[in-house]
């Protein structure tokens, strides 16, 4: 088991024919994950690296019987691309793009919630889902990746690499990695995804890796109060991160004294995460509570 | 992207908010020249920074006269304002903004922000004004009024109208009130703002309804659908090492410290940082050199982190996925003959290719000093910056 996707989800990529697009959708397909088509709106017909290419996603969907799509859309037109795979009825919408328009994101979560309430959208801004060994949708390197028990969510994309890595290297393998993406108006938050790992009978410790900005951090550790029991490993990133700068990513800001790195390492220090201050303890870590050192 | 108040009062009373006739003024000939142009007295001198408490920290001044419009102006332009929101080196005040007085009866705050727990904008209000809004939220929370904003419906009448009872007006004022808090969320979604603020909104002793401080933050991933406003960006505010990066094409901060770094991706340039400073150093930067960094733009990625006088070691922190290990090596190679680093290296490299790249590093002749963690990367920086 895992959690979003696996060696049976069918995935388009939208905006396939475009450099990104073309690169991923064969570095995922060749990592053994069914693509099925792509989307590039008048290149209908075509083909890359033998993927069909569609001109919308009804069309790629009704071919393929896809049930999942990865995004490449250029910014301005990415909003459009999310909301034509749920009307589509395309069931998990995973958005690389970054810099889409804050108020474009707001309507599009809105419309989603409001209208297909089980329609889950990963990102924007965000390396993808990968579960090792059985399907890649996204740009993380699959190498780094072993097939496992521990489950990671991450809004930062280099350091879910980080912690695959650590983890591969300690033989502790990883059931999904989820990475939700660095945007203030995400798809889906830990909360959502801390849910699906407490409920997936393979995943046994889950790694959470926050950053400043916003209070995703304090309502995952609501949640992990209230309703996680499996082992949650926690980092967040910017402990040195000045107040009023934007660190990279669109969302990490503190802003009002809100979204310090402080509060969220109190939150979820409260909630009985394991915290660590040292990313690069993360692997042996888990490994001390997975065996129970 | 930051603008000036008579920017934001600019745009404001383009969508007919009620701004005080004002001109904005480069030098103490111009301050004197809109004060004239003004034709009442007395005017207010305002610095123009990209900060709040300005006029806490004297940035803003009443002028009863000619003489007295140049003694301010004189006195501001060219001078750093040091405020509680710019840090100990101050921001430059290169333009004044004069502006007719205002009679103020009672002050108010207002704004409109993105709840980012909800997702959705909100509009908040106080009848605190004049005062920070985290000072009226820490002491006095049950003073700010919060309304969620449908993004399909928009800002209704009824809830602008609500906010404006609540907040106590005269009743004759409320749907003037009202118009103001309206209008402010057509600037937001109109100019794709990320904050619009109003601090204070003043009812003046005359009975009437004015924006006295105004302040617009704009989503930058949303600039290319506004020319117009990205032409109003002033580079004094911001320090000349983030505008060079930014013109290469590279994410970074200036920070404190003496010991730079050079990460891929922006949660692991955090990273870096925060673990620099768990080992007893101080980073001197944030910079996300992005996921295909080449040759070139190391080479920059050095320029900008050299140019800091402050920087005693670099700590280069990659983990190579996309972007590989080879490729990375092959970059700070060519990049450290063209640039030639005067300060050592700690570099610390992992993912795709990593031993091929390791192997160039150790046969390129360059004085590197190589790391196999970020931990024991970061505590060789802190020491060879401690002896440099």
């Amino acid at each position: 088991m895992s959690v979003l996707v696996n060696k049976d989800t069918k995935v388009i990529v939208q905006g396939i024919t475009g450099r990104e697009g073309s690169f991923h959708a064969t570095q995922c397909k060749n990592y053994g994950t069914q693509v099925v088509g792509g989307v590039t709106p008048g290149k209908g017909g075509q083909e890359v690296e033998g993927i069909p290419v569609f001109d919308s996603v009804k069309e790629a969907v009704d071919n393929t019987g896809a049930d999942c799509s990865l995004i490449f859309v250029p910014p301005p037109f990415a909003a459009d691309a999310i909301v034509e795979a749920v009307d589509a009825g395309i069931g998990t919408v995973i958005c690389i793009t970054e810099g889409i328009p804050v108020n474009d994101m707001i309507p599009v979560k809105q419309y989603i919630k409001t209208y297909y309430p089980d329609t889950v959208l990963i990102g924007p801004n965000c390396p993808g889902v990968i579960t090792p060994e059985e399907a890649k949708v996204g740009i993380m390197p699959g190498h780094i990746f072993k097939k496992g028990n521990v489950g990671i969510v991450s809004r930062s994309g280099t350091l879910t690499y980080e912690a695959a890595y650590q983890l591969t290297q300690k033989d502790i393998g990883q059931s999904t990695a989820v990475g939700i993406g660095g945007d203030p108006v995400p798809g889906t938050v830990f909360a959502d995804v801390l849910k699906w790992f407490q409920d997936d009978p393979e995943t046994e410790a889950i790694v959470l890796i926050g950053e400043i900005g916003g209070t995703a951090e304090e309502e995952a550790a609501e949640f992990i109060k209230e309703y996680v029991t499996k082992p949650v490993v926690a980092y967040i990133a910017g402990v040195t991160a000045p107040a009023g700068k934007r660190m990279g990513h669109a969302g990490a800001i503190i802003t009002g004294g809100k979204g310090t790195a402080d509060a969220k390492y109190k939150a979820l220090e409260e909630a009985g995460a394991t915290t660590v201050k040292n990313p690069s303890i993360i692997g042996e870590t888990v490994e001390k509570l997975l065996r129970g050192d | 992207m930051k603008v000036h108040e008579h920017q934001a009062k600019e745009i404001f009373a383009k969508y007919g908010l009620p701004v005080p006739r004002g001109f904005p003024a480069f030098t103490v000939e111009e301050a004197v020249e809109a004060a004239q142009e003004l034709g009442t007295w007395p005017v207010v001198v305002k610095a123009q920074i990209h900060a709040g408490g300005r006029g806490k920290a004297g940035g803003v001044k009443l002028a009863n006269s000619i003489d007295e419009v140049q003694k301010i102006a004189a006195e501001l332009l060219g001078k750093r304002l040091i405020t509680f929101q710019t840090g100990a080196e101050g921001l430059p005040v290169s333009r004044l903004y004069i502006e007719e007085a205002t009679n103020i009866y009672k002050e108010y705050y207002t704004a409109i922000l993105l709840d980012r727990s909800k997702s959705k904008l909100i509009l908040m209000a106080s009848a605190e004004g004049g005062m920070e809004i985290e000072e009226v939220a820490a002491k006095n929370p049950e003073a700010i009024i919060t309304v969620e904003i449908d993004p399909f419906m928009g800002l209704r009448p009824y809830q602008a109208r609500e906010v404006a009872l609540k907040l106590g007006f005269p009743k004759n004022l409320i749907n003037k009130v009202a118009n103001v808090f309206l209008k402010l969320y057509e600037v937001y979604i109109k100019e794709d703002a990320s904050l619009v603020e109003i601090n204070p909104l003043v009812l003046t002793k005359e009975g009437n309804v004015v924006v006295l401080d105004a302040k617009v933050d704009f989503d930058d991933n949303a600039l290319y659908r506004h020319p117009d406003i990205m032409e109003m960006e002033d580079p004094t505010q911001e320090s000349e090492l983030e505008i060079k990066a930014k013109q290469y094409n590279l994410n970074y901060i200036k920070l404190d410290g003496n010991i730079a770094c050079m990460v891929n991706g922006a949660g692991l340039a955090m990273a870096t940082m925060d673990t620099i400073k768990l080992a007893g150093g101080e980073p001197a930067n944030f910079l996300d050199v992005g996921g295909s960094a080449n040759a070139e733009q190391i080479a920059n990625a050095f320029k900008i982190i050299l140019s800091d006088p402050n920087v005693k070691a670099i700590f280069i922190n990659i983990f190579g996925g996309i972007l590989r290990c080879d490729r990375l090596a092959e970059g700070i190679i060519k990049a450290s003959h063209e640039v030639k680093p005067h300060v050592p290296i700690v570099v610390r490299m992992e993912g795709t290719n990593v031993e091929l790249g390791k192997k160039m590093l150790k046969e390129s002749g360059l004085n590197l000093i190589t790391a196999d963690t970020m931990w024991e990367g970061a505590k060789k920086a802190v020491e060879v910056a401690k002896n440099n």
